[in-house]
């Protein structure tokens, strides 16, 4: 078997196992908070002035099995999400599946535009910065990483959405035209998606693209004095294509591997960013979720989250060995 | 004589830091002939690495050229001054590997970790194809891969079609130096820089290693110049030496008038600093007085007389040597052959 083919299939055999934990674990945080749902149920009923009998808590408690031992809860719950039944929400009523349906979309499509926008912008200005170290260029892009990080990106958020609204006469909250929020999709829908998905990519980008093109830089530094940049200068390659084809190559290998972590981060570090431009993506019904002990819904929310992140580790696994052959053969051997 | 291929003059080479100025080439001048076998030797730091750097013009920065010329003669027309060239232009670019190839000094870190050597190989023959083949079809992937395969066979290593997709930490430190004199000779250079090619193998493969240079000397009669501190090296390689100490040629000169009537007293001690099978057990091994000065602490006058049994007070100390000829074909940079020069005001 190619060394290839059995580093990836020594990962996709972890893959069920590594689910299985993080179920539990998942089950066990969101069972964790004292009282259930119900409690929470009848105390916003009772400070709302209405009022349920304790009969009919009672039948309910029994509907969703929350009279039932915790174990047999999971296990009712693996046996549904085995079924690829999300459970119902208790507190809207809906299927989970719906509920999170299209916000899951519109967080990937947020996600990936960011990445997108990250690298394109933070690897060639890292790549410039190290091959031109010190140049005014350098001073300038530092100087912009550096307020780039330190600005909470719910700030930047505010002010490009002020300025939008004051200079530009735009409105960019959301990311659809009134019209378009509750239609079903289509190719305008889409049309009008793009629109308005930029803003909120670039301000969720903005931290990740000053870190990224700071590492980028002090990597290809690094790289830039091992002696096969040498070899390669010796051979008469222009400084570009020898920078590209080689240090950059190599300088890239650690960030390839940090390209599973990029998709949690946005879920959860988005949360400020999507409440202050009211995004309809994932972060903020998780966190109502959360707050209502609506726990199959944030059950089923948190164990996405852990199957992407397993699935984005995997993709930067074999990403990273596709790259170097040193950790293809390596592990191959193994 | 035949025309210089390589004609070094006055070469000056300077390391601008913020500690101060590092002059780590100063004044150096050779002359490497067609099909000649040149040996620079020196200890560490004398400068001999970043002249041929320089040569190439990849010194890194903060070094810089900041005099001198190094005449390189075309096939055809005149010689062309390297140092007037731009270190990122195309004509020293389509120089680079085709005319002057460098065989760098660790093996280990000289070829990308995470390409193949065939790779490599194949990337300088392609880049260099119009100037190996200036005529005829341009040049396959195939062609480009069987070609690479015959130099593997033609540097000694067994089984070439598999080894040319191997990554150079799959093979060992002998075939790793083939393997770069292989791309090294690729594109049929007329000079070879060989930098301390043996440093980093044991001493078997390095006996091998050096066979194999001068067969391949004397098959394609390429120019190479052979940098390394070891002596016994220079002697079984070269024919003409440069003695480096400090940034500056101390004396050059035909390999068997430098070894047995070496004149700097700096080629002296060097010399007498080699062990002998001659002398009786446990005698101490003679070594040069003192230490090589700090590089931004660089001795007024000639930069040896500090540690010179020899010096002359108020001369050496005072002014700089200029490397003038002493015999048939030596040349050495000191006042003691030199009076007139010595006694001028």
């Amino acid at each position: 078997m190619a060394p290839m083919t059995r580093y990836v299939l020594k990962r996709l055999v972890l893959l069920p196992a590594l689910l299985f934990l993080f179920s539990v674990a998942v089950f066990a945080i969101v069972q964790a908070p004292p009282g259930d749902f119900l409690t929470t149920y009848v105390a916003t009923l009772a400070s709302s002035g209405s009022s349920i009998s304790a009969e009919q808590v009672e039948a309910l408690r029994r509907e969703y099995g929350l009279d039932r031992p915790i174990w047999v809860q999971y296990l009712k719950w693996m046996e549904n999400l085995a079924k690829g039944n999300l459970g119902l929400s208790l507190e809207y009523q809906r299927p989970n599946a719906e509920l999170i349906g299209e916000r899951l979309v519109l967080t990937m499509v947020l996600a990936l535009l960011s990445f997108v926008f990250t690298w394109v912008v933070a690897i060639p200005a890292g790549i410039y910065s190290a091959m031109h170290p010190r140049s005014a260029i350098d001073y300038a892009l530092t100087l912009v990483n550096y307020v780039g990080v330190a600005t909470p990106n719910f700030m930047l958020a505010l002010v490009l959405m002020w300025g939008a609204f004051a200079y530009l006469d735009m409105s960019v909250t959301g990311l659809f035209s009134p019209d378009f929020v509750e239609a079903p999709w289509s190719v305008a829908r889409v049309v009008d998606l793009l629109k308005h998905v930029w803003l909120p990519a670039v301000v969720l980008g903005v931290a990740g693209t000053a870190r990224l093109t700071r590492v980028m830089r002090a990597n290809l530094l690094d790289e830039l004095n091992k002696p096969y940049v040498t070899t390669a200068r010796a051979k008469g390659l222009s400084e570009w294509r020898l920078v590209v084809r080689y240090p950059a190559r190599l300088a890239l290998n650690p960030l390839v591997s940090t390209i599973g972590w990029y998709l949690p981060a946005l879920f959860s570090g988005s949360l400020i960013v999507a409440t202050v431009m009211n995004l309809p993506n994932i972060g903020p019904l998780l966190l109502r979720a959360l707050i209502n002990q609506d726990m199959y819904l944030a059950g089923s929310i948190l164990l996405i989250y852990c199957f992407l992140t397993i699935v984005g580790t995997l993709i930067s696994d074999i990403l990273l060995a596709w790259l170097d052959p040193r950790i293809r053969f390596e592990e191959g051997m193994r | 004589m035949t025309t210089p291929v390589l004609r070094v003059n006055d070469l000056r080479v300077h390391f601008f830091l913020d500690e101060g100025l590092v002059r780590a080439v100063d004044g150096v001048s050779f002359e490497v002939h067609p099909g000649q076998v040149v040996g620079i030797v020196g200890e560490s730091g004398c400068g001999k690495s970043v002249t041929m750097k320089a040569i190439l013009q990849i010194v890194e920065p903060p070094g810089r050229i900041v005099g001198g010329q190094i005449l390189f003669q075309k096939d055809s027309g005149a010689a062309i001054d390297l140092t007037r060239l731009s270190p990122k232009g195309a004509e020293l670019r389509a120089i680079r590997g085709a005319e002057i190839a460098l065989i760098p000094q660790e093996p280990m870190a000289a070829f990308s970790p995470v390409h193949s050597v065939g790779e490599q190989i194949i990337e300088a023959l392609t880049l260099h194809e119009r100037q190996w083949r200036p005529r005829g079809p341009r040049l396959s992937r195939a062609e480009a891969r069987s070609m690479t395969v015959d130099l593997f066979r033609s540097v000694g290593i067994s089984m070439p079609a598999e080894r040319i997709d191997a990554y150079s930490w799959q093979l060992s430190g002998g075939l790793r130096q083939r393997a770069m004199i292989a791309m090294a000779l690729s594109c049929r250079p007329r000079i070879l820089i060989a930098d301390e090619p043996t440093t980093a193998v044991d001493v078997t493969t390095q006996a091998q290693i050096l066979n194999l240079l001068r067969d391949l000397q004397r098959q394609h009669g390429t120019a190479i110049v052979f940098i390394t501190h070891d002596l016994g090296v220079i002697a079984q390689m070269a024919r003409y030496v440069v003695v480096m100490y400090l940034g500056r040629v101390m004396e050059q000169g035909a390999v068997e008038e430098i070894f047995h009537a070496p004149k700097h007293p700096y080629t002296r001690a060097l010399l007498k600093s080699i062990p002998s099978m001659n002398v009786p057990p446990r005698t101490l091994l003679p070594t040069i007085a003192g230490s090589i000065p700090h590089p931004l602490g660089r001795p007024r006058g000639c930069p040896f007389h500090p540690r010179c049994p020899d010096a002359i007070p108020g001369v050496c100390a005072e002014r700089v040597p200029a490397l003038r000829p002493i015999g048939s074909t030596q040349l050495a940079s000191c006042f003691l052959y030199n009076r007139d020069e010595a006694s001028e005001p």
